[in-house]
């Protein structure tokens, strides 16, 4: 479907709407400007929404439904042999008249009946997109007719356009709304399917995880375990040894550049250490796979240890020295909202900066420094690229820093990558997982916001 | 009754012993402190140098790229035997073959079949794409013979830019004693140029090395993000100017707002898990796709260009809005007229570092697909395409010593984006920011 010609059509006759409007608006005054209930602009406005607006509704609603609809007449039209198929075959049929349809390579050797379809289905789209542009042009121009009659001196053209532009204004703020839900619907729709499969208990507590199953059921393969704790384990060694890294580090830095910096320090070391949360992850990743990970096997094969070349360790660090900016800047936003009254008071009592650091601030800011902890693992635990490019596919259930370990972003990632079956507990896992994440990340920034709010207005 | 105190003179508490010690004691806690924090700023700027000089280090040289300078005869009789000139015979020609000939030309002293076979392998398998491109671009070449500059394969290229260690034994390394040799010679007669890599910023992906190029990958990520840029700008700005200037305290502005900052911390990847059951599955929309990417990568920006637009609006002063409804106007003109206007460089800083995330962004755009093998620059949103941190991704898994290089590179590009993105959001904070 030609979607910019039909937007750009439909822009071109909301612009001539608008100065159609505009100039009735101003002849209607009869030359006394001030008789009008609003400004010709207004009115202008107002011709334009009812030329476009109706009209794109239309068009959206269309868009939606056309395709299901042309499919549905077209898989009618099949003949009886192709229509006695399993619905999977039918949809690579259907997927084979598209490819013909629109002169792609199609994937058999286009056979008459194929080739009738695809006919078909090209002049149901052709009618489709006809009747469209037809009725997409009635609309602009009944609204055109419409809004053109009201257009008087006393037209509230103002306070309609406004009416308009404060929905458009609360449609934008639901669409946060609508990503929740649908991040949670899609997780849970595809995970239930999965337990449908597996079983929770099984999945949630088994100490196995190799997803490989047999596809065809004449395969040799293993039946798949899906026992996500070694994930669990894995996710939890690596985003423990970041935090190692990044709570000491970032703590210690917003410490310093909070209360020991002077301004000059802070201001060029604090845009420095921001451009570390700018890097792209998958910089970090080829950093962590590349020279961290050989340097940690090195230097422990000099110390005699066996170090695995995909260590947790060195995905671990390049993790926490990512995450080392998040820490700081939270921290050092937590500090500086200690009133300056609680450090004076310990000053008077002849304590030197650091005892009031230690016993008087960091306590006082304890509660917000956790809440920003909390993010950190949060982030931890959801970062992919790093992980994927560092860290083992390998399932270990291991606590040992040194051993590969594998996390459930990393299988997530690997299991969706690639050709997928859509009805496999392999990919269907993927969702099981992300369902796992996404409950686990969000409890831990519910806590932490909750945390960091009750903390900011204590002092406020 | 004072004498009494003079008498025994003790010394003060401050002047003993005891306290001088531990006052020494509480000064050394005290600089210890302090140099714990300049460690830890230290640790953290010397991470991000090592990571930066070892990017840099290991890239620096993609950006040169050596090239044979080859005298090449364009032979009638191996590209148009009939003379036709028909495009359809031009193109299908053997011009590996044309290549082949010319460098042996150089080497007439190697004749054995398996050596002259080592010789050629010289040649990149990109050659002949090349040189067909030039006899398509100008048939008159047909018949002449020209000096051309064609790849050097990779390995070879690694050789040179001394990337493969000589020193190694010939058992341990991809080249052979003989083939440095020739390579030492061809670059003894001046037949080895090394030059600006433009196949890197002009090829698409490719498996050789010295072939494969970013264009795709630019172009997508600018596809991506055009789309990204377009959902997000209006629906940003518009949920910011809601929230913060019209919204009733109600339970439904509160759940708003909940779901904002809570969307702000969710993993990247369940936004990929999102796009791939929603948009891919339900909606059906095209694989791979800058458009699912952008739609992907908006629903990702938006709590951030959000967060930051009702900052910068609330920075704006009441007395603003106070003195515009003063002279009459309506709440909307008093927004669009005069907040917004107010508001919109801290608005733009925020919709910048946005983009910058969306533009590094990798692992929600593995799970709608665009992880894929695009030699061809996409032409429009629906086309199949990779973005830049996914073709970094891809080319960090290949094994071979010059994709590595290559990657170094890419990661030089896309930072060299992310830091003239955010410079234009500083300039813009630095310029047009006012202190009310």
């Amino acid at each position: 479907m030609p979607v910019t010609l039909f937007l750009a059509v439909l822009a071109a006759l909301s612009f001539a709407g608008f100065q159609l409007g505009r100039s009735r608006a101003v002849a209607s005054a009869g030359g006394r400007l001030s008789s009008l209930h609003s400004v010709p602009t207004y009115h202008g406005f107002y011709v334009a929404m009812w030329v476009g607006l109706p009209a794109l509704i239309l068009f959206a609603v269309w868009g939606g439904l056309e395709g299901s609809i042309v499919n549905a007449m077209v898989r009618a039209s099949l003949p009886a042999s192709m229509t006695a198929l399993s619905p999977q075959e039918i949809n690579l049929i259907m997927v084979d008249v598209h490819n013909l349809a629109y002169g792609n390579i199609s994937s058999r050797v286009a056979d008459p009946a194929l080739l009738a379809a695809a006919e078909h289905y090209k002049h149901l789209r052709s009618i489709g997109d006809g009747a469209l542009a037809v009725l997409m042009l009635a609309a602009a121009g009944m609204g055109l007719q419409y809004a053109r009659q009201r257009i008087q001196p006393g037209l509230r053209a103002r306070n309609q356009v406004e009416k308009v532009v404060t929905v458009f204004l609360i449609l934008c703020s639901l669409v946060a709304i609508l990503t929740t839900v649908g991040i949670v619907l899609s997780l849970l729709f595809e995970a239930i399917r999965f337990f449908n499969k597996v079983p929770p208990l099984d999945f949630l507590f088994g100490l196995q995880w190799s997803p490989q199953t047999a596809i065809r059921a004449d395969q040799v393969a293993s039946d798949g375990a899906f026992g996500a704790v070694p994930l669990f384990t894995g996710t939890l060694l690596i985003a423990t040894i970041a935090m190692a890294v990044a709570v000491p580090l970032g703590l210690m830095s917003a410490i310093y550049m909070s209360e020991y910096a002077p301004p000059r320090v802070r201001g060029t070391v604090k845009p420095i250490l921001e451009i570390l949360a700018g890097i792209p992850t998958v910089v970090y990743g080829f950093f962590a796979a590349l020279t961290m990970a050989p340097f940690v096997r090195d230097v422990g094969q000099s110390l005699g240890l066996s170090v695995s070349s995909e260590s947790a360790l060195a995905a671990g660090v390049v993790m926490g020295v990512m995450i080392i900016p998040f820490v700081s800047s939270l921290s050092d936003d937590i500090i500086n909202a200690v009133p300056q009254s609680l450090r004076d008071g310990s000053y008077g009592l002849g304590a030197t900066r650091s005892e009031t650091i230690r016993q008087v601030v960091l306590p006082a800011a304890l509660p917000g420094i956790v809440g920003g902890i909390l993010l950190a693992v949060s982030r931890a635990i959801g970062e992919t690229m790093i992980v994927v490019m560092a860290a083992g596919l390998a399932a270990n259930l291991s606590g040992n820093p040194l051993d590969a370990v594998s996390t459930v972003t990393v299988q997530i990632a690997t299991l969706l990558v690639g050709d997928q079956e859509f009805d496999s507990a392999k990919t269907l896992s993927a969702f099981g997982l992300g369902l796992v994440l996404f409950t686990v990340t969000l409890c831990l920034n519910i806590i932490a916001l909750r945390v960091v709010r009750k903390y900011r207005e204590q002092y406020d | 009754m004072t004498d009494i105190i003079s008498d025994t003179p003790k010394a003060a508490i401050y002047q003993s012993d005891d306290f001088a010690a531990r006052l020494r004691k509480r000064y050394a806690a005290e600089r210890r402190f302090k140099m714990y924090g300049v460690v830890a700023i230290g640790v953290a700027l010397g991470m991000l140098a090592i990571l930066l000089t070892s990017i840099v280090g290991q890239g620096y040289t993609a950006f040169a790229q050596h090239d044979l300078a080859l005298e090449v005869f364009f032979d009638p009789a191996e590209i148009d035997p009939q003379g036709s000139r028909d495009p359809a015979v031009i193109s299908n020609a053997n011009y590996g073959a044309l290549a082949r000939t010319a460098l042996q030309a150089v080497f007439p002293e190697v004749e054995q079949r398996t050596d002259r076979r080592r010789l050629t392998s010289m040649i990149s398998n990109g050659a002949a794409f090349e040189l067909r491109q030039m006899v398509i671009d100008d048939p008159s070449l047909i018949g002449t013979r020209k000096q051309v500059r064609i790849p050097l394969a990779s390995d070879y290229d690694q050789v040179l830019k001394g990337n493969i260690d000589r020193t190694l034994p010939e058992t341990s390394r991809k080249v052979t004693d003989q083939q440095i040799a020739w390579v030492d010679k061809l670059v003894a007669n001046g037949q080895i140029v090394n030059g600006f890599n433009w196949r890197l910023f002009a090829n698409g992906d490719s498996r050789d090395p010295e072939l494969a190029g970013l264009k795709a990958g630019l172009v997508g990520s600018l596809l991506t993000l055009m789309v990204t840029l377009g959902l997000a700008i209006p629906i940003g700005i518009s949920a910011a100017v809601y929230l913060e200037e019209f919204a009733p305290k109600n339970k439904l502005t509160d759940l708003i707002e909940v779901n904002i900052n809570n969307l702000a911390a969710v993993p990247s990847i369940v936004f990929g898990l999102l796009g791939l059951a929603v948009f891919l599955n339900a909606f059906n929309m095209p694989r791979s796709a800058p458009v699912v990417g952008g739609i992907v990568l908006a629903l990702m920006t938006l709590p951030t260009i959000i967060i930051a637009g009702r900052a910068a609006l609330k920075a704006v002063p009441p007395s603003i809005r106070e003195a515009a409804l003063g002279v009459g106007a309506s709440p909307l003109q008093v927004v669009t007229h005069h907040v917004l206007p107010l508001a919109m460089p801290g608005i733009l800083t925020g919709v910048i570092i946005g983009m910058a995330h969306a533009l590094g962004e990798t692992a929600p755009l593995l799970m709608i697909g665009m992880i894929a093998f695009i030699v061809d620059t996409p032409g429009g949103f629906g086309d199949a395409s990779t973005v830049l941190p996914v073709q970094i991704f891809m080319w960090a898994d290949s094994p071979e010593r010059g994709f590595v290089e290559r990657t170094s590179a890419a990661i030089m590009v896309l930072l060299a984006f992310l830091i003239g993105m955010n410079a234009i959001a500083v300039f813009l904070r630095k310029q047009f920011e006012r202190r009310w």
